[in-house]
């Protein structure tokens, strides 16, 4: 209390006036939010939607279904909640909350982190499939589909685990929330955002009617973690009702080039080959965590650049060693301040610490997928059917009507 | 080499000279039902095994979450506030808002307020009358109302529909008035991004979280 009366009274230039006509203060009407009980009823939503997708894309096999459960997951977490919150953002207020003490998080954010990775482990991408305001957008305009080219779409696949990475990193340095700040469709949800965002959302959407589902695809860094932890649902959709009777009819029709095909093609090679390539690859894993710990932590003081302290600390840096004048609003408002450079200086050596400290988990974390994921193609798995690709599908139901066969009740 | 076996009962089988891959694998396959029958295996095989361990394993951080966090999370939520006592007025919550126009808007602290004629905040610097007029305005917008309370006194309120929040009447008061107005965010308005974008820009580091229930911070509190 006494700190507020000091700088009160401090700017108090003019005396409080003694009015005589017995006039009364007007009230400052600063309005609330909705209460926190509207963040459980989201909750509640997203676990009601979750449960419909599940029993749609699993049990009723119901494309139609599943596009009405996305239309209603685009017009309530969508347009009516403009997009926050949102799973794809929550992923950063875990890490903000895991690696800082000064912070502590919502807990609707912590249940929509969990929810839907729960789902995931149950079910598969379910929340992809239609509950996801983000996914349901690029699911209802994707008029065309294209298949991309294996290769072009196994490096494009690439990019959402960098973008994981380097968002878990810059939120549990305090830095930034690259993944809401750069979300392309928040704009469009709010009819609201700065034009660069807009052009990238609706260019996004403009691919996604031949390209379907971009931003899932190729950007989406919740989307890394629901393909993880997809690939040991307990249950998954599949292409057919019953039994497979390699058909092959549906074989063209995923856009998302997540079909396995059965394993007709008979590839005849000597064992101890495969089997030395087996080790090569499992021998690699090791090698490119420990290259991408390396690379990362070299990197790291470029990387905290991303966070404003740094830079403003550079800019000073720069100012009073060379004499360049720094002019930026944050080095105009520094000075006024009254802070010393030293007190920056040393803030800037702790947050370069962190990066440092950090970066090279996000090197291992990349490593290890990269190398997994090389590791995975020298098992050859034996398959009588096709089935989706636990990791890749959507679970958004195209495929079901590619498929002949029926179950008779 | 065991970990080779262990996991992978296709690639394991044993090379026979001028027979093919294929040939033998089929063999390896052949023999899985006789092999579950023998070991009453809850596995189907060594692959599904594998399948329920990585379950496990990706599912332990993820159930241990709540556990981790559960110091670290609060019910009610927090939303974005400016500190006036951190803010410099440097305008930047007008544009850097997501929303049009910004949700950051000037609030008049009353008790605060000297009631002058000559006031720095409605007035434009070197005006050549006190007047009403226009030209004479500070406010951009004209979203400053003054009204004659009693001599010499004068009451200023903020229209909030006409505020932009360039904070602009904010700097004048905070320069040649008593500091009684002041930028705070309008929690009717904001939306609550997860990360406030007024925030990333912040030169003052003066937008901060605070708790859902008790959303603004007033200057006139005490």
């Amino acid at each position: 209390m006494l700190v507020w009366h000091s700088i009160l009274y401090a700017q108090q230039r003019f005396p409080r006036p003694e009015f005589e006509s017995g006039y009364v203060y007007p009230a400052n009407q600063l309005l609330n939010q909705r209460g926190p009980v509207w963040e459980y009823m989201d909750v509640a939503v997203l676990i009601g939607a979750m449960l419909a997708t599940s029993w749609l894309a699993l049990k009723k096999r119901s494309r139609q279904g599943l596009i009405w459960v996305s239309a209603f997951s685009l017009a309530y977490f969508g347009f009516y909640r403009q997009g926050c919150i949102c799973s794809v953002g929550s992923v950063q207020n875990i890490s903000l909350a895991l690696f800082n003490d000064n912070y502590s998080m919502p807990l609707s954010a912590l249940l929509f982190f969990m929810i839907p990775l729960l789902f995931a482990l149950a079910f598969g991408r379910v929340f992809c499939a239609g509950v996801c305001p983000l996914g349901a957008m690029q699911e209802l305009t994707g008029f065309k589909p294209v298949r991309i080219h294996k290769s072009v779409e196994s490096v494009l696949a690439a990019i959402p685990f960098i973008y994981l990475g380097l968002a878990v990193l810059f939120a549990a340095t305090e830095s930034q929330f690259i993944i809401c700040r750069y979300d392309p469709f928040v704009g469009i949800f709010r009819l609201d955002a700065p034009y660069t965002m807009i052009i990238f959302g609706s260019l996004l959407l403009l691919a996604g009617i031949f390209v379907n589902r971009p931003y899932c695809r190729y950007l989406c860094p919740y989307g890394v973690l629901q393909n993880i932890f997809s690939r040991f649902a307990y249950r998954h959709l599949t292409i057919t009702p019953a039994e497979c009777t390699n058909c092959r009819l549906c074989e063209e029709c995923c856009p998302y080039d997540a079909i396995i095909p059965s394993d007709t093609v008979q590839v005849k090679e000597r064992p101890e080959v495969s089997r030395k390539r087996f080790l090569l690859y499992l021998l690699m894993i090791p090698v490119m965590a420990a290259a991408g710990a390396v690379v990362l932590y070299n990197l790291a003081p470029a990387l905290s650049t991303v966070n404003s302290n740094v830079r403003l600390a550079r800019e000073i840096r720069l100012e009073t060693e060379k004499g360049v004048m720094a002019i930026s609003k944050a080095a105009v408002a520094f000075k006024e301040s009254g802070k010393t450079e030293n007190d920056l200086f040393i803030e800037e050596l702790q947050i370069t610490e962190r990066f440092r400290k950090g970066a090279p988990w996000v090197g291992i974390f990349l490593g290890l997928s990269l190398g997994i994921s090389l590791f995975g193609l020298t098992i050859r798995n034996v398959r009588t059917e096709y089935k989706p690709h636990q990791g890749r599908c959507f679970s958004c139901g195209k495929c079901f009507k590619y498929c002949p066969v029926e179950v008779k009740i | 080499m065991f970990l080779a076996t262990e996991l992978l009962p296709v690639i394991i089988v044993p090379p026979a000279p001028g027979k093919g891959f294929v040939k033998e694998r089929k063999t390896v396959q052949n023999s899985y039902p006789k092999m579950m029958d023998e070991k009453k295996n809850k596995y189907q095989s060594r692959r599904d095994f594998v399948r329920a361990a990585g379950k496990l394993f990706v599912a332990a951080p993820v159930l241990a979450l709540p556990v981790i966090l559960a110091r670290k999370s609060s019910s009610a939520g927090f939303v974005w506030q400016i500190d006036p006592f951190k803010c410099t007025q440097c305008g930047q919550c007008k544009t850097k808002c997501v929303l049009t126009p910004s949700a950051s808007k000037c609030t008049h602290a009353f008790p605060m307020c000297g009631y002058c004629d000559l006031c720095g905040a409605y007035l434009r610097q070197g005006v050549k009358t006190i007047s009403t007029g226009a030209e004479n305005q500070l406010c951009p917008t004209g979203a400053i109302k003054r009204r004659f309370v009693e001599e010499p006194y004068f009451e200023y309120t903020i229209d909030e529909k006409l505020c932009n929040g360039c904070a602009k009447c904010v700097k004048g008061c905070a320069d040649f008035g008593n500091g009684s107005m002041y930028m705070q965010i309008r929690h009717n308005l904001c939306v609550n991004c997860n990360e406030c974008s007024i925030s990333r820009s912040c030169p003052s580091h003066a937008v901060i979280r605070v708790p859902a229930n008790d959303p603004y911070i007033r200057k006139d509190k005490s």
